[in-house]
């Protein structure tokens, strides 16, 4: 594969359909600037400011886009709250629709065949796969991505991070809970 | 003409389990990495569009065997041969053997942040009221379809209701046929697990998809 899209790259740089050093800024982007720590501090945000948090669920294209993430893949953005009692979980059955601007790029399970056919069907499997169980009594919406729409899920706050910085509960967000396969670290990971 | 997706695989049995991954593992082999950045550098001239691309993979024959990246290299590749602009010799031969085709404005890296930036709206003015509300039933158009549609398998048929309204988005089974943007309201519908899945699925699951009005026929 390497060497066959070495030969496909070639054919389009003698072309001139593509700009080389546009593709080393696409690849740079992607693994260093646009990635789930965008989104990380999007939740933390929500979490210590109750009127971001208000926002961000009435409009969070405008709420995430007032932190500096927007663009291809996140231009119509809604977050979805995880409560006491309701447990959101994202999927694309169709393909691998994502919010980029926030999470970045998929990781592999998310485009899998696996995930993609189960999710929707099978969703406590599915967390039982990451090693998360939710009470019975929660409800579990599963959102397919099947449009435009790029969903964000706002985990719950884990207890005892009441004294904690942004920044430190920042770090508590990872990636799979804001796609809803996972839940936030523990303070005590961090410490 | 058959059009057929092997993409629609929502609620089928035999995939296994879900393999969790680090937040580090974004590529698995340098040639993804290419394949990510070829793929959004030649969207970007504008040579075709995301539902065309979409289209592409998910009608590739051997599609349900290929890794991910490699579904992206070969719609490229159909996409670049369909519409005239690489020959199979050329990806053969690995440089170029016939004119380019002129006037395809390649992404200049210099643009690159701001054309990210950008993004690409789907959302146009309303032109016509909407014709569901939210909590209003509907059901699923049953029928199959001889192109590309965002109405997936599991859903067709199905009764649900709005949950939503996301306002006027393009299109997406017309505009990957080429057929224009045909804006037309979008709605989030939600299904009980029951209704798709049966009686025995969980009374506390639901399912939602976002859904275009011409999936939708309102139930009496």
């Amino acid at each position: 594969m390497d060497l066959h899209v070495r030969a496909l790259r070639t054919v389009l740089e003698q072309k001139g359909y593509i700009d080389p050093a546009a593709l080393d800024v696409l690849i740079e982007t992607y693994e260093t600037r646009i990635g789930p720590r965008n989104g990380a501090r999007v939740v933390a945000r929500a979490w210590i400011d109750p009127a971001f948090r208000q926002w961000l669920l009435e409009d969070a294209t405008a709420a995430i886009g007032s932190l500096g993430y927007a663009g291809r893949q996140g231009e119509h953005m809604v977050a979805v709250e995880n409560t006491e009692s309701r447990h959101n979980l994202i999927v694309c059955t169709l393909c691998s629709c994502y919010p980029w601007p926030v999470l970045g790029l998929p990781p592999t399970w998310y485009k899998s065949a696996a995930y993609r056919s189960r999710a929707i069907k099978d969703p406590r499997g599915v967390l039982a796969d990451f090693g998360v169980t939710l009470p019975a009594s929660t409800e579990i919406r599963v959102w397919d991505s099947t449009a435009e729409v790029r969903y964000l899920v706002l985990p719950r706050r884990p207890a005892g991070t009441d004294a904690l910085s942004e920044e430190q509960l920042a770090a508590l967000v990872t990636r799979d809970s804001m796609i809803g396969t996972g839940v936030p670290r523990a303070p005590e990971s961090i410490r | 003409m058959t059009y057929q997706s092997h993409a629609d695989i929502g609620g089928h049995e035999g995939y296994g389990r879900v393999i969790p991954e680090g937040e580090d593992e974004l590529f698995h082999a340098a040639w993804e990495r290419q394949a990510l950045a070829l793929t959004l550098a030649m969207g970007a001239t504008g040579a075709w569009n995301l539902d065309m691309s979409r289209s592409a993979r998910e009608t590739l024959p051997d599609y349900p065997a290929l890794t991910y990246y490699e579904k992206w290299i070969r719609g490229l590749e159909k996409l670049l041969i369909e519409r005239g602009l690489v020959d199979r010799d050329e990806i053969a031969a690995g440089r170029m053997l016939h004119p380019a085709r002129p006037g395809l404005p390649a992404l200049r890296a210099r643009d690159v942040p701001a054309v990210l930036a950008r993004g690409s709206s789907t959302q146009r003015p309303a032109t016509v009221p909407a014709r569901f509300a939210v909590g209003q039933p509907v059901r699923m158009r049953a029928a199959a379809v001889s192109h590309h549609t965002r109405l997936p398998g599991y859903a067709r048929g199905k009764i649900g209701h709005i949950d939503q309204v996301r306002g006027v988005h393009v299109f997406a089974d017309m505009h990957a046929q080429g057929l224009g943007e045909q804006p037309c309201w979008l709605y989030t519908v939600v299904f009980s697990a029951r209704e798709l899945w049966g009686d025995d699925a969980s009374p506390s699951h639901d399912v939602s998809i976002d859904a275009w009005e011409p999936y939708l026929e309102p139930v009496s």
